[in-house]
């Protein structure tokens, strides 16, 4: 088992240790209703999530992934279905299941009038440790998360990305085997969320389980095993990122012309090439792609046969962004990542 | 059990911690008061006429203004719950596996030494300009006590009013509208004989009146106080806004 660490002094905290052993189901759900007066925020939700592995909940805003992580941490109350978390009934049992779980929050949710050590201790104290072990503990996590320096600074003077690391420390004081992370990048710059997917990966390598809810295709991507779309307050699609892939479609060859005008030049030139026709948007002429091998020459060879001048040319496999596009008609909302600092 | 009196020493100790260090909010129970009892006392205090204090309305005024400061005390309370409840926090101690009530309780009692650090300001500046005691040690405990009872009725109406609103600039604002006109419209800075006759009725039977009044007679030995009703009000005042706090604090979960 990966976490085999316990809390020394942690009154009845009967955490790891006596998980059913062996992979299995470390999240399930079944048939989550949560309603809001009419509204049906999350509308028969279900899905599972192995022990040791990472889903993502992946939908554009108010679409139910933040309702779905609220009711499994507790949070709220579900109107109607099932949740087991690390065996427990989450519904009847929520005290003993708040033992079992770490939440690190779209809002980095530590007092900033208190300093980084503070706050991990005061975090332990809750989970029922000793205030010496609580500390000792706190000191631990501030040097895993290369806050060591800061950890007798008030928060209040911490950069965006030290909160982030500071809140996922605090979501990991009682070593919880199962991590709910709602959009733990949200608003960061691109340095610190490189570091904060790289403490993440850390975590699942050492066997916690995630859930993770994202706006950011790319986070998705690169940190979860599964994804499940969700829409409307509905699972509509669910796999491996591969598999979502492959079923939006395969490679696309991508043309970028130096003048638009001759795109039906193009377009013409391009059709023996695949079964459909071409698409031309602006300067991007887009063809469904059959065979990779050797297409590129090819349409090099043609459209300069035809005498269109082409900026640029390649390959691309379908992005998460496709899948979601595809999937839920729209573009993913994502604001630009703020609070840009040097990314050298 | 055993988990609520620790998870609540732990919130009030965080609450404690943090106040030092939000300037704003500690001169609100520190200089503020000073700055009010000297306005009263030096602007007002020649044109008020107070029988029964031997002309001094330092004397009369002290007990209370101190009254007024006690009863604001929990605005700590309001303030800090709008920003925990803004900034996530909640969020953050309610996935704890903490004892629910810890949190408001773990506030209102924090505020029990905020009210005894600016009452022991109040009863010292008092003290420079001319307020005197003619009360045994043992009456003056009691006073003491009777204001910390009040105040932490009043950090449950606080806790109330700052979970039902959205912003601390609204909490302020809510505060003052409700806790201000009750405590001016009281025997706290005029003797209410000098009221008009509705407003006369309202100060008579004012909580505020009661507890200014026995304070009075535990400190200064002016008759017309009443322990046991001014007990019965600050435990009135707690069984009803406790669980109303408690309760709004249970619906605040369940916002999208």
């Amino acid at each position: 088992m990966p976490i085999t660490t316990t809390i020394p002094d942690a009154v009845p905290v009967d955490t790891a240790q006596k998980r059913p052993p062996g992979p299995g189901p470390a999240i399930k759900v079944s048939g989550l209703v949560k309603t809001y007066g009419d509204v049906r925020a999350v509308d028969g939700v279900d899905f599972e999530v192995t022990a040791g592995t990472v889903l993502g909940l992946l939908g554009p805003n108010g679409a139910g992934k933040t309702t779905v992580v609220r009711v499994l941490t507790t949070l709220l109350k579900a109107d109607a279905g099932e949740v087991v978390v690390d065996g427990i009934d989450a519904i009847g049992d929520p005290t003993r299941l708040r033992e079992h779980i770490g939440l690190a929050g779209q809002y980095a949710s530590v007092d900033e009038s208190l300093t980084g050590l503070e706050n991990l201790v005061m975090v332990g104290r809750l989970y029922g440790m000793k205030r010496k072990r609580a500390k000792e503990r706190g000191k631990e996590l501030l040097a895993d998360f290369d806050l060591s320096d800061a950890s007798d600074r008030m928060v209040k003077k911490y950069s965006g990305g030290m909160r982030r690391r500071l809140d996922l420390a605090a979501a990991l004081v009682a070593k919880p085997p199962v991590l709910f992370l709602d959009e733990p990048t949200t608003g960061l710059d691109p340095r610190s969320r490189l570091d904060l997917w790289a403490m993440i990966e850390q975590l699942v390598a050492d066997g916690t389980t995630v859930l993770l809810t994202t706006q950011y295709l790319d986070e998705a991507d690169r940190l979860a095993d599964d994804i499940a779309v969700i829409d409307h307050g509905k699972v509509i699609a669910q796999g491996t990122p591969a598999e979502l892939k492959n079923q939006v479609g395969g490679e696309r060859l991508e043309v970028t012309l130096d003048d638009p005008a001759q795109a039906p030049q193009a377009i013409e030139a391009l059709r023996a090439l695949c079964a459909e026709d071409p698409v031309a948007e602006g300067t991007t002429v887009t063809l469904a792609v059959t065979q990779r091998k050797g297409t590129i020459v090819q349409a090099v060879t043609r459209l300069n046969d035809a005498g269109v001048g082409v900026s640029d040319i390649g390959v691309r496999t379908p992005t998460m962004d496709d899948v979601f596009l595809s999937l839920t008609g729209r573009a993913v909302e994502t604001e630009e990542p703020v609070e840009q600092e040097e990314a050298a | 059990m055993r988990r609520l009196v620790t998870d609540t020493l732990i919130t009030a100790e965080r609450n404690l911690i943090r106040l030092p260090r939000q300037p704003d909010l500690l001169s609100a129970f520190t200089i503020q008061p000073i700055m009010f009892v000297l306005l009263f006392v030096y602007v007002f205090g020649g044109a008020i006429a107070t029988p029964g204090f031997d002309g001094s309305y330092t004397d009369f005024l002290i007990p209370g203004i101190i009254v007024q400061n006690i009863a604001f005390g929990g605005f700590v309370t309001a303030i800090g719950l709008v920003e925990d409840l803004n900034k996530g926090l909640i969020d953050r101690f309610r996935s704890l596996p903490m004892a629910r009530a810890a949190l408001l309780a773990g506030r209102t009692f924090a505020d029990v030494f905020t009210n005894l650090v600016s009452m022991t300001i109040l009863v010292i500046t008092g003290l420079i300009i001319g307020f005197s005691f003619d009360a045994g040690p043992g009456d003056i405990l009691i006073g003491v006590l009777l204001l910390l009872l009040f105040g932490y009725a009043f950090s449950w109406v606080f806790a109330f009013l700052g979970m039902l609103v959205s912003t601390p600039e609204s909490a302020n604002a809510l505060g003052f509208m409700v806790v201000f006109p009750l405590t001016f419209i009281s025997s706290a800075f005029v003797q209410p004989e000098s009221m008009p006759d509705g407003l006369q009725w309202f100060a008579e039977v004012n909580p505020f009146t009661v507890i200014v009044d026995e304070m009075r007679e535990l400190w200064l030995g002016v008759p017309g106080g009443s322990l046991w009703q001014s007990v019965v009000w600050a435990l009135v005042i707690t069984a009803v806004f406790a669980p109303l706090a408690v309760w709004r604090y249970r619906q605040s979960a369940e916002r999208a």
